[in-house]
């Protein structure tokens, strides 16, 4: 279920503007933010989400960790990361994330997207994917600088999570929102949600944690989803959140500047042949050419 | 819980130590994360392993599994050391002050009256001194050496953050880090709770683990205040209202207990019971012990309960022993016990020593299963190859499965850790041919009942003699066995103080166990819950959860027993003279004429604190013991024993009598001690636990429950992984002397080496949930492993601490 | 012997023969015709196909295929069948095409080439010197492409390699497909701006005035032979 068209501000594969006449929406559009602090790594949010979304993952096996299933997949949408670190005074950390699309502002997804209409942005700032339009060529993983999208092997549609998009639209919080039992997710429009993480980090500087902050990268234009770590100063030992998550540069050159360039390129090739054969036009054999050809042809054959 | 879940975030200080509250009761732990965000409380977890808890706590110290007396013995120590006790509150509501008799003793580990040859006391000794006037004496200077206060003090001088190291594995500077933290709340200001569960109910000595925790918050003065208590975290939804209402083999409803083999007598049994207060002007609440079991017998014989045949106390079993679970197993494996009703309940997975337990159930002649699923205990009887290698032909025990609808598919109520009744409705109808256990149960006793009354027997008066007035009797209904646990008036109940005034009709509900009487006229099923489904209907239906307090007191939510209080001992957050210690989280308060607030007084209503009423009503001392008398079989004061496998040769508190290294007051069967492994072959402490992810045995049944934890693993140190050369997502072999299991094997930092004794000690940690049956990659039981050994109170398994080996597969 | 940038085999000697006979030259047979056609097909398929993934604008183009997933699993299927006729037809065209001296003096005269003075340029053998560079220049596009474009394959390669690497394939993936069509474009340009070309890829002969004019080099091996290969009279 989607969000009615005039609530969509971009759309992938898409040269023209958007249905545009709906004022922005408020507080900076909707945010999910995830206390890590507060995260126990229950997997309650695992299952609210497989639940809402009738999702079922494989049973699996165990490799050796918490983590299951092992990453994320087409049916698994959000996913808990366990990672085990020390800190300098030697006491352990366990730090656990929940792993999932951050709707990001500027979504690589998207960018990367050939296909029209596959993936949108809402005007509240969630990333969709509409997998009817969908065609399977796994750009949007090219793409995503999260490492999020993941393609069924069995319809080949590109798959994440929506912050449960059909919920958000009637009003509902996402659905590992409402599972949460200790309040680490939490869900509103982004300012409220920067305004209690803000307060989080308060708490967590009175703990000691004096690097407490909140995860917004700047260099994917801020994201819907958003973090409060512990560690705000290293993510990557958040089972290696990027640091600085941009979409590459290979992908914006590929999205970017290519596309145009390419059409004019191609288009100019054409125009310059036509444009030639106007003004020099064809190269012609005549009689002429014949008879000379006949001429050396004689030659040759007395030659011998 | 002493308190409730809700009030958990009125605390200052959390400690979770026997528990792992964010893995097993995530639900409940969302208070800890209220109380942490807006209450600026510190978390502090104890734990052999970095639990989810730990993963956010402020402080974690790990401590070796079976230890944790030695660590609390410690803080006690330190509290009174360092004058770190709330001094108004534990001279006027503790036995500080009472005189202990001049024989009482405490030496090598063990207390005056020991039998060596029946590992038991004789008890005499561990009492008070009563003067002429038949009180306890008492010295409010407490310079007497035989004050509790004194003897207690002198009791654990041994219990140093020294021991701790060595004995726990704890950094000392940890510990101390920790004694400081909880010693802030020693103030009226502030409060600690403590959560556990059954990382201290599943040891040997678990009963006084708890036991030693209580005896720290009541120094703190943290008990019946709010944000403190004790506060144990019940696993199965209605585990509470199993020991409420008697499901325990010695137990009555309400905490009543049977008569033993020797109390022949009624007025015995009664009198032993209904304590007579031991200081003056004391309620002693249990004097009425007699009003809540008449009707107690009225509501289960009726009209055949009479004042001439003793309200039918005959019809009562006497007990020669406690009947309790592995007391009912090793019966079983003797060949003296031979049909079983096996009902909500998987003992092949939930009781130690998988091995004897096929040995057991192969001796029965028939076996009943009353389960919502496909149980292990069923099919104990088939072979799963490794996982259950038993030769189906050896067995001759018939095998009747009968499937019951879960909570789920049926009406009634369940009480939470916070003694909340809570009705709830069914949702959807069962599956196939299941039936709720009621039906069962009604269509069983029916035709029993019929058999009896057509053929008699030896003594068939107790079931023919049955009240059974249910509208269907092969079907009694929830609601009509709510009403008869909580209880009605049998004939018009006249007003004590104006006999012409009628306060209850014949045949109306009760409003509450102080109207129950011993002269016939009430009945009610469990006096503790009397009230629930009262005059004006069933309160546990109740859903307002509107809180004037502002503290979390939603007494308008459900039913909490006793009398719908949420916080017991609530008397004690009030000092001498009727005020809150902490204004700014009042329960209740003294306004010159009665009790009131924000919860129910656990009190006399109207009795004027100038009269010196204890608020510990139900003890007959009126305060709260330090001094533990006769009621444990350990001793008065929590002393550490070693768990019955324990890597130490001697225990480092007593280390001159070898009698003091385990629980000398254990219960311990013959066959199951030589079953006992030694370090030498078994070097390393295990424990086992559960997962977030799963709930016991049931949703390795449930699809999305599997495909969060598919499959069984074991979990290692760094350290003990690197000596065996085992890294994560190899195979291991984990055994004890009763058997083995094979899993994958998690290596992680979590699960440190600690320097136990001068030696290096590895824990292993075995999560439970797998088994041959279900979703979930079939495995191994883990009590395959665990030793059959018990609480020597409660008996409940020493499932935390045993020994095991590891290696690589 | 004979000459072994003669055409291969007795259909073709029968062929050029044929040719002969009526006073024509055959420049491709009907293998190298088939060849050259069967990777024109492909290239045309899979530059229609990689354009409708490429660019928004051509997204239509994906109804060729029966629409966007039809077009995602047809397109590398189609660049892979391209880029092995292409290497079959490489393997027989190959040797005409290395460079020569000759060849580097007709590049340096370009301007004479695009205002159709071919008197005054050097004698060229069977192809020109623009013809060779636009068989390089394909030859390197479809490595790159095939290189590039397995990456890319989501179906059967992605999950194994780093994105890094995918996402670098991408881009370059979409610079050589832009050079390989443009070159295209020049070599079928090329072949309308001379006329006679396309007959002789559609029919295989050309005309000895052709052959004469534009690879008289060529032509004058042609001639000698025939010459050989001529049965005697007497």
């Amino acid at each position: 279920m989607a969000l009615q068209s005039l609530d969509i501000r971009r759309r992938s594969a898409t040269t023209t503007r958007s249905p545009d006449i709906r004022s922005i929406s408020t507080g900076g559009g909707v945010a999910k933010l995830i206390d890590t602090t507060k995260c126990i790594g229950c997997k309650a949010c695992q299952v609210a989400c497989m639940e809402w979304n009738d999702l079922r993952d494989e049973i699996g096996t165990n490799t050796g960790q918490y983590q299951n299933p092992h990453d994320l997949s087409e049916s698994s949408w959000t996913l808990m990361r366990f990672a085990e670190v020390e800190s300098p005074k030697g006491d352990l950390e366990w730090l656990i994330r929940k792993d999932g699309c951050m709707h990001c502002a500027d979504p690589g997804c998207l960018k990367a997207c050939p296909s029209p209409g596959a993936i949108v942005q809402y005007a509240n700032g969630i990333v969709d994917f509409h997998e009817e339009n969908c065609i399977g060529c796994g750009y949007c993983i090219t793409g995503c600088p999260f490492d999020i999208p993941r393609i069924s092997k069995r319809d080949h549609k590109a798959y994440k999570c929506t912050l449960c998009s059909d919920r958000v639209a009637v009003g509902l919080e996402p659905a590992c929102i409402k599972a949460c039992p200790t309040g680490a997710l939490v869900f509103g429009t982004k300012d409220d949600m920067k305004l209690h993480a803000a307060e989080r980090i308060e708490d967590l500087k009175s703990r000691g944690f004096e690097n407490a902050g909140l995860y917004d990268p700047a260099g994917v234009g801020g994201t819907h989803v958003m973090y409060v770590l512990h560690h705000a100063d290293q993510p990557q030992l958040y089972s290696d959140l990027p640091d600085d998550p941009h979409i590459s540069p290979a992908v914006r050159v590929w999205k970017g500047v290519t596309k145009p360039f390419a059409l004019a390129l191609m288009g100019f090739t054409a125009l310059a042949g036509f444009f030639h054969y106007i003004h020099v036009g064809p190269n012609e054999t005549d009689e002429r050419d014949e008879a000379a050809a006949r001429d050396l042809a004689r030659k040759q054959e007395k030659a011998p | 819980m002493t308190n409730h879940w809700v009030d958990i975030k009125n605390a200052d200080i959390v400690l979770i130590m026997g528990g792992n509250a964010a893995e097993a009761h995530p639900c409940g732990f969302k208070w800890v994360t209220e109380a942490k965000a807006h209450n600026k409380a510190r978390l502090i977890v104890v734990d052999p392993r970095f639990t989810r808890s730990a993963s956010v706590a402020d402080v974690y110290a790990p401590i070796r599994t079976g230890t944790d007396i030695v660590f609390l013995g410690a803080v006690i120590s330190y509290l009174l050391a360092n004058d770190k006790i709330q001094r108004d509150y534990v001279t006027n509501y503790t036995d500080f002050t009472f005189l202990v008799r001049e024989d009482f003793a405490f030496q090598e580990g063990l207390y005056s009256g020991y039998n060596a040859d029946k590992h038991s006391y004789d008890k005499s000794t561990w009492e008070y001194e009563t003067g002429p006037d038949g009180f306890v004496k008492t010295d409010p200077s407490l310079a007497h050496p035989r004050c509790v206060y004194q003897l207690m003090k002198q009791h654990y001088t041994r219990y140093t953050p020294e021991m701790v190291e060595r004995v726990c594995g704890t950094p000392k500077e940890k510990f101390l880090q920790i004694c400081e933290m909880m010693a802030s709340t020693a103030t009226p200001t502030r409060a600690m709770t403590i959560m556990y569960a059954l990382g201290w109910t599943q040891h040997s000595v678990g009963t006084q683990m708890i036991r030693t925790a209580a005896m720290v918050q009541l120094l703190l003065g943290n008990i019946g205040v709010s944000g403190g208590g004790m506060n144990a975290l019940r696993g199965h939804s209605n585990i509470q209202g199993l020991t409420d209402l008697g499901l325990m083999s010695n137990l009555l409803t309400g905490y009543m207990t049977l008569p033993g083999e020797k109390e022949q007598s009624y007025a015995d049994y009664i009198a032993t019971r209904a304590f007579k207060p031991m200081r003056p002007n004391q309620l002693s609440y249990w004097q009425n012990y007699e009003k809540f079991f008449v009707s107690f017998m009225k509501a289960w014989w009726g009209d055949a309960a009479t004042a001439d045949n003793h309200w039918g106390y005959d019809f009562l079993p006497k007990l020669d022993k406690p009947y309790d679970m592995l007391q009912s197993f090793e019966l079983m494996n003797q060949g003296n016990m031979n049909g079983f009703i096996c009902q909500g309940f998987n003992p092949l997975a939930a009781a130690p020593n998988k091995g004897k337990m096929n040995a057991s159930l192969a001796k029965l002649k028939f076996l009943i299963i009353m389960d919502p699923l496909a149980t292990e205990t069923s099919e104990f009887w088939r072979n799963f190859g490794d996982h259950n290698d038993v030769d189906p032909k050896q067995i001759q025990t018939e095998v009747f499965r009968l499937p019951t609808s879960c909570f789920a598919e049926e009406n009634g109520a369940l009480t939470n850790s916070s003694r909340w009744l809570q009705w709830h409705w069914k949702g959807a109808d069962p599956p196939g041919e299941a039936r709720s256990d009621l039906e069962i149960m009604g269509g069983i006793f029916t035709r029993l009942r019929a058999l009896y009354q057509a053929e008699g027997g030896a003594y068939p008066d107790p079931i023919v003699k049955l009240s059974w007035p249910y509208a269907q009797p092969h079907s009694p209904s929830a609601e009509e066995l709510a009403r008869e646990y909580s209880g009605k008036a049998l004939k018009d109940l006249a007003d004590p103080k104006d006999a012409t005034k009628v306060t209850r009709k014949a045949g109306e509900q009760l409003a509450g166990f102080a109207e129950l009487r011993s002269d016939g006229s009430t009945a009610s099923g469990c006096w503790i819950f009397c009230g629930a489904w009262g005059p004006t209907g069933n309160l546990m239906a109740r859903r307002d959860n509107s809180d004037p307090s502002g503290i979390g007191q939603t007494i308008n939510w459900a039913f909490a027993w006793p009398a719908n209080r949420r916080v017991m001992y609530n008397r004690a957050s009030c000092n001498p003279d009727g005020k809150p210690y902490n204004p700014d989280r009042k329960l209740i308060a003294w306004n010159g004429s009665a009790w009131g607030g924000a919860d129910i007084p656990d009190f006399k209503a109207d009795e004027d604190p100038a009269h010196g009423m204890g608020p510990f009503i139900m003890n007959p001392e009126g305060v709260a013991r330090f001094f533990g008398r006769k009621n444990l079989a350990e001793g008065p004061f929590p002393e550490h024993y070693e768990p019955f496998e324990t890597p130490l040769a001697a225990n480092p508190l007593s280390p001159k009598e070898p009698l003091a290294l385990n629980n000398p007051a254990a219960r311990v069967f013959p066959d199951d001690r030589k079953a006992f492994g030694k370090p030498a072959q078994f070097p390393h402490a295990a424990t086992t636990y559960r997962l977030t992810e799963h709930f016991h045995y049931w949703t390795k049944h449930v699809r999305l429950n599997a495909i969060l934890q598919p499959e069984q693993f074991v979990e290692i140190g760094d350290a003990l992984g690197k000596e065996l050369g085992i890294a994560s997502g190899d195979h291991v072999k984990v055994s004890s002397n009763r058997g083995y299991i094979q899993a994958v094997a998690v290596v992680t930092k979590r699960l440190r080496a600690l320097q136990v004794d001068g030696k290096t000690l590895h824990h292993v940690g075995i999560p439970i949930h797998w088994g041959f049956k279900g979703l979930a990659k079939p495995g191994y039981l883990a009590n395959t492993l665990t030793p059959f050994v018990g609480d020597g109170n409660s008996q409940t398994p020493e499932f935390k601490s045993f020994l095991v080996k590891v290696e690589k597969v | 012997m004979s000459d072994p940038r003669a055409p291969i085999g007795s259909a073709e000697q029968r062929e050029a023969a044929e040719a002969r006979r009526r006073d024509l030259i055959l420049r491709y047979s009907a293998a190298v015709r088939t060849r050259h056609w069967l990777v024109a097909i492909a290239f045309v398929l899979a530059a229609l196909s990689g354009l409708a993934l490429f660019h928004p604008a051509l997204f239509g183009l994906s109804g060729l295929f029966g629409g966007g997933p039809w077009t995602r699993v047809l397109h590398p299927f189609l660049g892979l069948l391209m880029v092995v006729i292409f290497l079959i037809l490489a393997g027989a065209v190959a040797a005409d095409n290395r460079m020569e001296p000759r060849d580097w003096a007709w590049l340096r005269q370009y301007r004479d080439v695009v205002n159709n003075r071919e008197d005054r340029l050097p004698e060229v053998g069977r192809y020109n010197a623009g013809q060779k560079l636009i068989f390089y220049v394909i030859l390197a596009c479809l490595v790159g492409l095939l290189l590039t474009g397995l990456p890319m394959w989501h179906a059967y390669f992605s999950m194994y390699l780093p994105v890094g690497l995918i996402r670098l394939s991408s881009v370059v993936h979409a610079v050589c497909a832009l050079v390989l069509i443009c070159t295209i474009i020049v070599h079928i340009y090329a072949a309308i701006w001379v006329k006679g070309s396309v007959h002789a890829m559609t029919r295989g002969t050309v005309t000895p005035g052709w052959a004469w004019k534009h690879h008289r080099a060529w032509f004058r091996e042609t001639m000698t032979h025939a010459a050989n290969s001529r049965p005697r009279a007497d």
